[in-house]
């Protein structure tokens, strides 16, 4: 029975890496989404363009000018002098804030009251509307202290003093890289598994196949084993490149890592089989990989977390397996947790796993035509 | 002559809507994924971080410590949980029970009266960075609020110098929701322009029916015009479906003009259709052609078009690689005419852009589309 | 050549009056670094007014000539006239004016009858006051009247083909070209599909150029031109063809011998051509024009009785075949089996079928068969495509369940018997379905390990597939790309590694040349005569005479069962002294429809 399994296993293989087309599937979209992904989906703000409406020349608002100047996420393009230039700029995207300093600016901040700024931003991405409000936030609150100090104003009776675990420069690549890890070991396992029976439909092998003395046991385990092969280099592949090349730090274990993603691949593989074994041919396999795919990735608190989703669409993302997995990498990578911490991300995909692939192997056989 | 081009065209438009309406798929594409997309996305994906769970740690409770952490239950944005000690609020952070920490030490009130500046303890997980930075954001919104009170409690005068107004343009109460579902009409007229035009003529040729096809008077214009015209009706159908729902169901404004939304997606339109028709003249086998328009269209024009990710923060060679990804331009318009309103200095030379590249795809589509099987 | 010295004197007339003109014309396709020579400087002409028939095995190059000549394709060198326009500088005056049907019907299957009809008069802007007598002209001689408002993807396949004439008709074109429109289609269907062709040549004055790879067409046709692997073997009046074999065909009939192994016999020697099994006979086609003797013949201990037959076609072919490819002599088959099994013929039943029916949905595909193969039989399942012998043969080998009946195969139902049994069976899918990204050898160790072969005996086994089927030279070729004759003797190769005791060949011939199929039919000769039960399905009706009995199914009923003799027996009368096969099942569909009229009415 091994020796038949192990003859399906390396057929498998040879299938897959002989062919032009599906080698293309295991080596390209992966290098293209790593780079896309690890350049591309980043939320960090720098050189955003804003402009100075400045009514007060004088010197603490000049001082204040040179700290937006000065941080990295500014740059400022336009200086401006009358109110109606404001609504263009904003318009035509040419600046996404413009920082309004009052007339009395100087005048209140050295009488003791308060001095007056407008900060207008460029509402139609709410994100970067929001990073811009907090950067400029933490710029204003920098002048505070810095003016009270000079100039010996009663000191607030207490201070913030923020700290970020985990991911200490809070960039948002050590957020993605190890989410790409969850994605791509998906994406390509999913395709390798969800055309491996189809395209046997297709061209009659599978009859072929069903009529040896193979069980639908040796079958399953068969399909499944190459998935596992490839799903891992894939995954060891972009591990690597994500603590190489992007410089993410890996602060846990391989063993929590490693059997996160076995877990993982079980699941896939089980969905992928279940896909195969249900479409007839590989255009319909393609399709209901992407029917899957499209909400799984969405839904996983890739891009975006799960706590925002409405509850309803929260308790869908319980039968997601990505869900899972994307907590095990990215808490293996950046908290270091340890394999007990993680059980209650295990047994979930355990179950899906087991689910999936025992109803491809029901499949199988029953699937009439 | 022109009595035989009218009724051609006739016998192809009739034959290609005949088609359309009887093929459960291409409905499917056209309404039923807009609907999906539209409802996943505009439910599933949200970036306002609401009702964070936070782990408040107050060593020494007292009227001090109380009036801050008031702020945090009054809050919408908030929903804190007490715990006594910081090692707990930690382990409760690990198990991602909380998203962030405060702390307030024993000392806590003895130092804001004495001697001032108080340290007050945020730890924030920064895993999702940008999650973290929302949090530091509406934390920091908190404190400064307190400390208004904190003053007009104590007769003060205001213990901040600088006294920041700031106005969102556009999107006052900076939803995503408001930005990212205009954007997702763009990645779902790629979806219905190029992927189903694609496959469609791909079938054609797969099936054998191109190729009776091409052995009548038909010419090679009249048959694309004939797939151009259905779909370019399809797609704009799809394009309606998706402004209503985006109006009606998330409440998204729409302050530019219907029409100007309508003209510059005819132009996006014929840019899809024009890369449909392309990719499938170079596959025509539906398979491959499905394949290579999600990888060439529809990746791109979700992530590459500054629907999600800001094009921006991306490094200067992608920015490059953005100026041909047409959804971009697109995205552009979108956002500005729905939340902005008719800014006619940036739709301009974005629908310039959507009908230069639309020519150039037509125009590369009826060059490599011979009436040739090679 | 040989051949073409021959077709020149008729060829002097024919130039003068021709509607079509190929004057040698090349064209090679690229795939892959790869390149092959579909056409190989082809000259050809087709008269005005008459049915050219374009005659060839599967990749002979026919489809390509075809599409040369409407324009879709363009020639790497030479120069093609349709109707006097030049076809590569003014594609679009050639389409416009010729009626084309592709291979694959070109039908819009989403579409209604009336609707494909429509579109196609639309596009051919046939004013609206001649549509009608038109399409009622049509639909005498389709036969489609009834089915307007059917949809086209619901019409069976041989109404399919007649809707794809019927829209290459509309614009009334002088000049049809029409790519194996017979292919697949039931005997029936293929007689009146012939019948609307010859009706349009004479009522009109038509010119068609028609392709086959079914040689027994070639009669139907006023000019026939032979191809070959992309050459042209030689074209004229398919009478002139088989005049030239005149006195070279035999029937011999063999007594205290069994008709394969005197089939066998027969082929080894000296002086044969050809030797094929026709009925309880061998047919024996002689390098020269004289009666052989049982001597000359190589056969001595058996008494011969030979009789002169009139050479049909085919013979023709096969020898204009021989005589130009330089086939060696294949040598006999060798001995399956160090260990040969020599299963003992004892004549029990192997496979056993009673009541079986299969149901999708309210359609019967399947309907109350019962049959029984003896073991060391060849037993055939005959019919169109669609007439259920593929959903009988699924069910045979477990792949898909019955809906109502039993089934037995070595005693088991296959689809709940342990995996075990299943060792019994080999099995050679449709379309002699491999890894194609796979080599030879690879195919072979995979199937080898999937039954459980491994070790030393893999080893003999893996070197017997590649001497027996000489697939030696082929052994690390990717197997997608070896030509259909190799493939099917892979899939057969395959289908043997574990010395199966019943052997299940879905379509194992369709589409591999008559030489081909004579040493594929030889191999499974060598088989059965060696006890091996062989079940096989074919919609070649002259394969049946290979079989030792089959049934003969249409629309999922068998309507009859018995050897090939007695099935043409049934239908012997004065006007048909010798029927043929497909005779035969032309009947036997008559005499089934005038039943279900009589119990109807």
């Amino acid at each position: 029975m091994l020796h038949r399994v192990f003859a399906l296993v390396v057929k498998e293989l040879l299938a897959v890496l002989k062919d032009v087309k599906s080698r293309m599937v295991l080596v390209g979209p992966p290098i293209i989404q790593l780079v896309v992904f690890g350049y591309a989906a980043n939320y960090d703000l720098n050189h955003v363009p804003f402009a100075v409406y400045n009514e007060d020349p004088s010197q603490p608002s000049r001082e204040l000018v040179a700290r937006f100047e000065g941080a990295p996420a500014f740059q400022e393009v336009a200086r401006i002098h009358s109110d109606a230039e404001v609504g263009p700029l904003i318009d035509r995207r040419q600046a996404l804030m413009v920082l309004h300093i009052d007339r009395r600016f100087s005048r209140d901040l050295l009488r003791g009251s308060a001095g007056h700024v407008q900060l207008i931003l460029d509402g139609r991405n709410s994100n970067t509307a929001l990073l811009l409000m907090g950067y400029a936030n933490t710029i204003l609150s920098d002048f505070d202290t810095w003016w009270s100090e000079r100039h010996g104003g009663p000191k607030p009776p207490a201070t913030l003093d923020i700290r970020a675990r985990f991911n200490e420069n809070l960039e948002s690549r050590w957020f993605i890289v190890p989410g790409i890890v969850a994605l791509l070991t998906q994406v390509v396992t999913l395709l390798v598994t969800a055309l491996s029976v189809a395209r046997e439909r297709e061209n009659g092998t599978f009859d072929q196949l069903l009529v040896t003395p193979m069980r639908p046991i040796d079958i399953l385990l068969g399909k499944s084993i190459p998935g596992f092969l490839i799903g891992s280099v894939e995954a060891t592949f972009i591990i690597t490149a994500g603590v190489l090349w992007f410089g993410v730090p890996l602060r846990g274990g391989f063993v929590a890592l490693y059997l996160g993603l076995f877990l993982f691949l079980l699941s896939v593989i089980g969905v992928g089989l279940m896909v195969s074994s249900l479409s007839v041919t590989q255009q319909q396999a393609l399709l209901g990989t992407f029917l899957f795919m499209v909400p799984s990735i969405i839904l996983s608190g890739f891009a975006t977390p799960i706590a925002n989703m409405p509850p309803m669409v929260q308790y869908l993302t319980y039968v997601n397996p990505m869900r899972y997995f994307l907590i095990v990498v990215r808490s293996v990578f950046l908290e270091g947790s340890s394999t007990r911490s993680l059980v209650p991300q295990y047994w979930p995909m355990m179950i899906i796993g087991f689910v999936t692939l025992a109803m491809a192997g029901w499949l199988f056989r029953r699937r009439l035509y | 002559m022109n009595r035989a081009l009218i009724m051609r065209l006739r016998g192809l438009l009739r034959k290609e809507s005949l088609q359309i309406l009887r093929d459960p798929s291409s409905i499917a594409i056209a309404f039923v994924m807009p609907v999906v997309l539209l409802l996943i996305f505009g439910y599933g994906v949200s970036l306002d971080a609401k009702r964070v769970p936070l782990a408040l740690v107050v060593e020494q409770p007292n009227r001090d410590t109380a009036s801050f952490t008031a702020g945090f239950f009054q809050s919408p944005y908030f929903v804190p949980v007490r715990f006594s000690t910081v090692q707990e609020a930690d382990a409760a952070m690990r198990a991602r029970l909380v998203d962030g920490i405060v702390w307030l030490r024993s000392d806590f009130s003895r130092r804001m009266l004495s001697e001032g500046n108080a340290p007050i303890g945020l730890i924030v997980n920064g895993v999702d960075a940008n999650n973290a930075r929302l949090v530091e954001g509406y934390l920091q919104q908190v404190w400064a609020d307190w400390l208004a009170k904190f003053a007009a409690s104590q007769g003060l005068t205001l213990n901040m110098p600088v006294q920041a107004d700031v106005r969102v343009w556009f999107n006052p109460a900076v939803a995503s929701t408001d930005f990212l579902v205009p954007g997702l009409i763009a990645v779902i007229m790629t979806l219905t322009g190029a992927l189903l035009t694609a496959m469609v003529v791909a079938r054609e040729w797969e099936r054998g029916t191109m190729e009776s096809l091409l052995v009548t008077p038909a010419s090679i214009h009249e048959i694309i015009l004939s797939k151009l015209v259905p779909y370019f009706m399809l797609g704009m159908g799809g394009m309606i479906l998706s402004v209503a729902m985006a109006v009606w169901l998330f409440e998204v404004p729409l302050r530019g003009s219907l029409w100007l939304l309508m003209a510059s997606s005819s132009a996006f339109l014929l840019c899809a259709l024009g890369m449909g028709l392309l990719i499938s003249t170079v596959s025509k086998n539906q398979f491959v052609a499905g394949q290579i328009a999600i990888i060439v269209t529809f990746l791109p024009a979700f992530i590459l078009s500054g629907f999600v990710f800001d094009i921006r923060s991306m490094p200067a060679a992608i920015r490059l690689i953005t100026h041909i990804v047409a959804a971009r331009y697109f995205v552009t318009i979108l956002q500005s005419v729905f939340l902005a309103g008719n800014v006619w200095p940036v739709v301009l030379p974005n629908i310039f852009a959507l009908i230069l590249m639309a020519a150039i795809f037509l125009g590369l589509a009826r060059h490599s589309a011979r009436k040739s099987l090679e | 050549m040989d051949a073409e010295s021959k077709t020149t004197p008729a060829s002097s007339r024919k130039y003068t009056d021709s509607a079509l003109r190929l004057e040698s014309v090349s064209k090679s396709f690229h795939a892959g670094g790869r390149s092959a020579r579909a056409l190989d400087n082809i000259s050809f002409r087709a008269r005005r007014g008459i049915v050219t028939g374009l005659i060839g095995p599967d990749g002979a190059g026919k489809t390509t000539l075809m599409r040369l000549v409407a324009g879709l394709l363009s020639p790497d060198q030479g120069q093609i006239h349709v109707l006097g326009i030049d076809a590569l500088s003014e594609p679009q005056r050639v389409q416009s004016t010729v009626g084309y049907m592709p291979q694959r019907f070109g039908l819009y299957e989403d579409l209604s009858v009336q609707e494909n009809l429509d579109l196609y008069a639309d596009l051919h802007a046939v004013a609206q006051a001649d549509r009608h007598a038109r399409y009622a002209d049509l639909m005498r001689m389709t036969g489609l009247a009834p089915f307007l408002n059917r949809l086209a993807g619901k019409l069976s396949g041989g109404m399919k083909q007649k809707l794809g004439l019927a829209c290459s008709l509309v614009g009334s074109p002088p000049l049809l070209l029409l790519d194996e429109p017979t292919v697949g289609v039931d005997p029936v269907s293929r007689r009146e599909l012939w019948s609307i062709v010859h009706r349009l040549v004479e009522e009109r004055g038509a010119t068609v150029l028609l392709s086959t790879a079914y040689l027994d067409e070639a009669e139907r046709c006023a000019e026939v031109a032979l191809m070959h692997d992309g050459k042209l073997l030689g074209q004229d009046d398919p009478a002139v063809f088989t005049r030239g074999l005149a006195g070279r065909s035999f029937h011999v009939f063999g007594t205290g011998i069994s008709k394969r192994a005197l089939q066998e016999r027969l082929s080894a020697a000296p002086g044969v051509l050809d030797a094929i099994i026709q009925g309880s006979r061998v047919r024996v086609v002689t390098e020269q024009p004289v009666l052989p003797t049982a001597e000359q013949l190589g056969e001595r201990e058996h008494g011969l009785e030979i009789t002169p037959v009139a050479p049909r076609f085919e013979d023709s072919f096969v020898s204009l075949l021989k005589g130009s490819v330089q086939i060696a002599k294949t040598p006999p088959v060798r001995a399956m089996t160090s260990s040969a099994t020599a299963a003992t013929s004892n004549g029990s039943d192997v496979i056993v079928v009673s009541n079986l029916s299969r149901r999708f949905g309210d359609f019967y595909a399947v309907r109350d068969v019962n049959f029984t193969v003896k073991s060391g039989e060849i037993f055939g399942l005959l019919g169109a495509n669609g007439a259920g012998k593929s959903t009988t043969f699924r069910m045979l080998c477990g792949l898909l369940p019955a809906s109502e009946g039993s089934l037995r195969v070595a005693g088991v139902d296959l689809r709940r018997a342990a995996a075990k049994a299943r060792e019994r069976v080999g099995y050679m899918a449709q379309k002699f379905s491999l890894y194609g990204d796979l080599s030879v050898f690879e195919n072979l160790r995979f199937f080898g390990a999937a039954y459980g072969l491994k070790g030393a005996r893999q080893r003999a086994r893996l070197g017997w597939a590649l001497e027996e089927f000489e697939l030696g030279a082929y052994a690390d070729a990717t197997s997608s790309d070896l030509p259909l004759g190799f493939k099917q003797r892979l899939a057969l190769a395959v289908a043997l590694m574990h010395e199966p005791d019943i052997l299940f060949l879905d379509e194992p011939t369709s589409g591999v040349d008559p030489l081909g199929r004579r040493d594929f039919w030889r191999r499974i000769n060598a088989l059965a005569e060696r006890g091996i039960t062989i079940m096989v399905t074919t919609h070649f009706m002259e394969e049946a005479e290979y079989c030792d009995r089959l049934v003969i199914m249409a629309q999922g009923r068998i309507l009859a069962e018995g050897t090939s003799e007695e099935m043409r027996a049934r239908f012997r009368s004065d006007a048909l002294p010798n029927p043929t096969m497909e005779d035969a099942f032309v009947a036997l569909i008559g005499a089934s429809e005038n039943n279900r009229a009589g119990a109807a009415g």
